[in-house]
């Protein structure tokens, strides 16, 4: 086998240098009636050759989003990564580390993720963030537990432009730590009906901007009514590339800012790994989950980074800890870093503009659709229009016609009685060729 | 100045507490990073958990030595949780607590009693 | 003939010297410092070219960010350079065996690498047309089927992205399960004094009162304890094995037996799945459910500290609780679920956003199947006689917190050698930098005193396990003659020395300060 590195011989030899018989004789503790006699009814060891075949031939019946028109969003964008970042994160020494427990020899992957949370903190307005946690989904429920710790109460409203699946995973979280959630009525411009649900029990008012429907929102006087009534204001933000156009949580009066931070560096990956991007004001940041990476300096006073306020976590508060949590996104965040340093403010702002008018010409293109009525007022890079037909048939229809068009919402949301609305995204990597085909198809399609 | 087992000390004025961690026990710690004391107005029962210490690898609970109101916090611990190491039984302490029943002091451990307790350990 | 006397000379200098020297410039040789990304003249730059937009964003009013963002810029050649550097900084398990106990620091094949990024699987969007992914759930599927077929399970949950999120999910299905049979009594859940802190701080999360179980002498769960705290206010266990001793628990069976005795459910931490796979299935030994850290056992790469992936399998009491989305075979082939719904079932809810770590899906998978049933038995015989031989070679120098028996894939050692000599546990673990080698995993467990963690995994060969041996056998040597100053001081030879972990935390700085933006927008 390619990956094992001892021979027969040395079996033979390091059992006798332990004083074993054999290796059966190392497994004496496992009761007999475990002990599997031989393999399990599975393949054996296969070559490179073998395995390449097996898996290239599953890819490979994978509809591609880059083989055609591709106009899905919904929490999870396509976006061009440059060539330097996949080549940077297969570097030996980012891709087959641990996590820097020991910071002596840590400090490449420290000073990323410190270079990460400034990054992170500048683009939401924040004053910190975190290190990063698994995805933007997790990062919201993580965001509530928080905010139910910070303010001592146990009731959280989520506007109905949170993505579903978001609210899902943070009511699942919620639901046993004894938090109680009320979730709003989907709407396109959703956001605002959260104010009069505010009462004094409130822990925090969770929105989405953009949110579900592509509906950009001013979140700002919202922040003012649950600050009146001492809940905080988490703002979730599922395509990080709107920070570079749109006014930041921070600006805002957002006290959490969490994020999908996948937009940035990495791949869709059919749902993952991708990274949760976690912000707040920083005297909040002892209530805070996941790692933190900070500066000092070393014995000879040079300066160096490290794992910080660890005593939040796990492994040290154990039962009492602010959350379960035991890793970051490293590899991704290092991606997100990576890409957004290339960019840069003048690279991310510009970005951020392409998306925003592929969107705005995707828009007119559907508009002059018969049939079709375009939903959402303002927005980013993806917006909702209403069809004569239900959303999932045309989305069918037209993946049979080489388009993917996007994410009817009832996929994410089945009972909310929103079959013909579909949810449409164009990012940088739309071009003008598959507006046109994409405009076609859907005419075709509908008449 | 009278101690707990858990190495709280207490300090009574005008019917009024000051209270801190003992010598041994800031040594013990090591080097304090952070203390979580109560919020003023809270009232504590004896022997409840009441702030949190927390050195760079550990935070540890401390216990209310008394019962009553909480009426003053040591805010320069914000900033100067090193305090508790330099002078943690005069300049480290952590909170005033307005005595709801002074008998509760007359309990605890003088200071020759709390030595001959540190020796059994 | 004729005489070149221009050339280099080819021997060192005969009056070069030798010890300590300090650079002109600060850096050490080619190990350069490197300033943070704030601190260059970026504030203008990018490394991406991009087209001009060429329409207005007027639309959006005053919903458009009016300030500076507070980000600089990189060109390509300064971000290769920048992070090529960075990255010489660290350690890595393709530079030199790295045996963090616990955490199974095994080589990642890049092969895996490879087919995750092919285009079918890295390409594709989460929520695009089940018709267009065929291949994509058909994956899943052959994981899952691997999963449970190792195991002994019959089923599993795909979606948590970590090995504590998959606590979470095995935690949620138990109480999700006990909430089912109207058994709302039980409150507590043990958890023996050596177990990961993500054990408890997962069953605290979940709203569970988390209570120790006491260990035996040598290094197990003591059975008359559990016995005594089994109860109808238990809704579950959580006992690793191999425990975090890196021993097996030879009453696992009994474990298993009298907790359902008793009504609840048995949570087997699977960190260390790695040393029985193959060789022993979990489901045979009476589990309800265990997480399954792909990025131990079936090597995914830990990526400096992430991404994990922790699909759970779980027993046929558990199972019909499992969270959305999940595989379906349908008449029409695979088919993912991916809402509650009545008919669906019980489950308890939804972990993420989509479908789990589908690129850790396809590197573990990758893996499995080039090792094949009999190979991935070789693995744990291997990692496990690995860890026996250092063992075995270590031990008349080090003193291993349970002589007496063999270990699994991992060595305990506890600081009773050092006793008295000035070195500690953590100076020891510092020295070993020097010598080329990572830290063991260091003060855990936490029931042994100073403990060190020794994990090699399957992956080293005998000349390196020597080489570590003949490294840790002369440091030991050193302890001996009563060289303090080679431990205090370390490490020497590494970027940095010992950093100040106390100043971190006293004065958190968690970012760069942006006075240059504030000069900039002032501008």
């Amino acid at each position: 086998m390619r990956y094992l590195p001892l021979t027969a011989d040395d079996r033979h030899q390091m059992l006798a240098v332990i004083g074993a018989e054999s290796i059966d004789a190392l497994f004496v503790d496992v009761p007999a009636s475990a002990v599997l006699p031989g393999p399990v009814d599975l393949p054996r060891v296969a070559g490179e050759i073998e395995v390449e075949r097996e898996l290239s031939a599953l890819a490979a019946r994978n509809r591609a989003a880059g083989s055609g028109p591709f106009f899905c969003g919904a929490g999870a964008y396509r976006h061009h990564v440059p060539a330097t970042v996949d080549h940077i994160i297969q570097r030996s020494e980012f891709l087959t580390s641990y996590t820097p427990y020991q910071p002596e020899i840590a400090q490449g992957t420290l000073q990323v993720l410190f270079e990460f949370q400034t990054q992170v903190a500048a683009l939401t307005g924040m004053e910190v963030a975190n290190a990063s946690l698994y995805d933007g989904s997790t990062a919201a429920a993580e965001a509530v537990m928080m905010a139910s710790r910070v303010t001592r109460r146990g009731h959280a409203i989520l506007s109905g432009g949170v993505h579903p699946h978001y609210v899902r995973t943070i009511e699942t979280l919620a639901h046993v730590a004894g938090v109680t959630t009320e979730r709003l009525a989907p709407a396109v411009d959703a956001e605002d009906a959260v104010i009069a649900r505010i009462t004094p029990q409130t822990a925090c008012v969770v929105v989405q901007t953009p949110n579900i429907f592509g509906t950009a929102t001013d979140v700002s006087k919202i922040a003012q009514a649950a600050h009146a009534a001492g809940a905080l204001l988490i703002v979730v933000t599922t395509e990080a590339v709107s920070y570079g156009l749109l006014k930041s949580p921070g600006d805002m009066g957002a006290d959490i800012a969490v994020a999908e931070g996948q937009s940035i560096g990495n791949a869709l990956n059919f749902g993952g790994p991708y990274v949760g991007l976690f912000a707040c004001r920083e005297k909040l940041v002892r209530q805070a989950p996941g790692r933190l990476c900070g500066e000092t300096v070393d014995a000879d006073g040079r300066r160096g980074f490290v794992l910080t306020l660890s005593t939040r976590e796990q492994h040290i508060r154990r039962d009492k800890a602010t959350s379960n949590i035991c890793t970051n996104s490293g590899l991704c965040a290092l991606a997100f870093s990576i890409h957004m340093s290339l960019l840069g403010e003048q690279g991310l702002r510009r970005l951020a503009l392409l998306n925003h008018q592929q969107a705005l010409r995707t828009r007119d293109a559907l508009a002059s659709v018969p049939g079709v009525e375009i939903l959402t007022r303002r927005f980013f890079n993806e917006f909702a229009v209403r069809l004569p037909v239900p959303a999932a048939e045309a989305v069918e229809a037209l993946a049979r016609r080489g388009v993917l068009a996007g994410v009817p919402y009832s996929r994410l949301a089945p009972e909310a009685g929103l079959e013909d609305v579909l949810l449409v995204c164009a990012t940088e990597t739309v071009t003008d060729d598959d507006i046109n085909a994409f405009r076609l198809a859907l005419t075709e399609v509908l008449s | 100045m009278r101690f707990t087992k858990d190495h709280e000390w207490v300090v009574v004025e005008d019917g009024v507490a000051t209270v801190g961690i003992t010598a041994y026990a800031a040594e013990q710690l090591g080097d304090v990073v952070f203390v979580e004391t109560p919020d003023v107005g809270k009232t504590v029962a004896q022997g409840e958990g009441f702030a949190v210490v927390e050195s760079v690898k550990a935070a540890s609970d401390v216990y209310a030595p008394v019962s009553g109101e909480v009426v003053e916090t040591n805010a320069g611990l914000g900033d100067s949780p090193e305090t508790v190491n330099a002078d943690p039984e005069q300049g480290g302490w952590f909170a005033r607590v307005r005595l709801s029943d002074p008998a509760q002091v007359e309990a605890l451990m003088d200071r020759a009693a709390y030595d001959a307790y540190l020796g059994t350990l | 003939m004729s005489m070149n006397s221009v050339g280099r000379p080819t021997a060192p200098n005969s009056d070069a010297g030798t010890g300590a020297f300090a650079s002109l410039t600060g850096g050490r040789g080619l190990l350069q410092d490197e300033a943070l990304i704030f601190e260059r003249d970026g504030w203008f730059k990018t490394g991406v070219d991009l087209p001009e937009p060429d329409l207005p964003a007027d639309d959006l009013g005053d919903l458009v960010r009016q300030e500076a963002i507070g980000l600089p810029g990189l060109s390509e050649p300064e971000a290769m350079r920048h992070y090529v550097r960075l990255s010489q900084k660290n350690h890595a398990i393709d530079l030199a065996l790295y045996p963090l106990g616990s955490c199974t620091m095994k080589h990642n094949p890049r092969l895996n690498e490879k087919l995750a990024r092919l285009p079918g699987f890295a390409d594709i969007h989460p929520l695009q047309p089940q018709s267009t992914v065929p291949g994509a759930l058909e994956l899943m599927d052959r994981l899952a089927h691997w999963l449970k077929t190792l195991t002994g399970m019959p089923a599993v949950a795909l979606t948590p992205k970590a090995g504590a999120h998959g606590e979470l999910c095995g935690i949620l299905a138990i109480r999700a399960a006990h909430e089912a049979r109207g058994d709302a009594a039980r409150k507590v859940v043990l958890v023996p004094t050596s177990a990961h802190g993500t054990n408890p701080a997962t069953a605290a999360f979940v709203g569970y009162t988390v209570r120790e179980i006491a260990q035996t002498s040598d290094g197990r769960v003591d059975l008359a304890d559990l016995e005594a705290r089994l109860g109808p206010d238990v809704a579950a266990i959580m006992v690793t094995n191999p425990n975090t001793c890196g021993l097996f628990e030879r009453d696992i069976v009994e474990i298993a037996r009298l907790t359902h005795a008793a009504g609840a459910f048995f949570y087997c931490d699977g960190a260390n799945f790695n040393a029985i796979v193959g060789r022993v299935r979990p489901g045979d030994l009476g589990v309800d459910a265990m997480h399954i850290n792909l990025h131990k056992t079936f090597s995914t790469p830990h990526g400096g500290g992430g991404p994990g992936a922790g699909p759970v399998v779980l027993s046929e009491a558990l199972a019909p609780f499992a969270p959305a989305p999940w595989l379906v075979h349908g008449p029409d082939g695979l088919a993912l679920t991916e809402h509650e719904t009545a008919e669906a079932g019980r489950a308890f809810g939804r972990m993420s956003a989509f479908h789990g770590q589908m690129g850790m899906f396809v590197r573990a998978y990758a893996y499995m199947r080039s090792h094949g049933a009999d190979g991935l038995r070789q693995v744990a015989e291997d990692a496990v006689l690995n860890a026996n031989y250092l063992k075995a070679r270590l031990s008349d120098v080090m003193s291993p917190a349970f002589p007496d028996g063999p270990c699994m894939h991992e060595a305990l050692f506890d600081d009773s050698w050092l006793e008295g000599t000035g070195v500690t546990t953590l100076d020891f673990a510092k020295a070993m930098i020097d010598e080329g080698f990572h830290p063991m995993t260091m003060y855990f467990p936490l029931v042994v005193h100073g403990a060190m963690l020794i994990e090699p995994t399957e992956t080293e060969s005998r000349q390196e396990l020597d080489r570590f041996v003949e490294a840790l056998r002369a440091l030991a040597g050193a302890v001996r003659a009563g060289d303090v100053e080679r431990f205090r001081g370390a490490p020497h030879l590494a970027p940095l020395r010992r950093l100040d972990e106390t100043l971190a935390a006293r004065k958190p700085r968690l970012r760069w300060r942006p006075e240059a933006v504030q000069t900039l927008a002032a501008e």
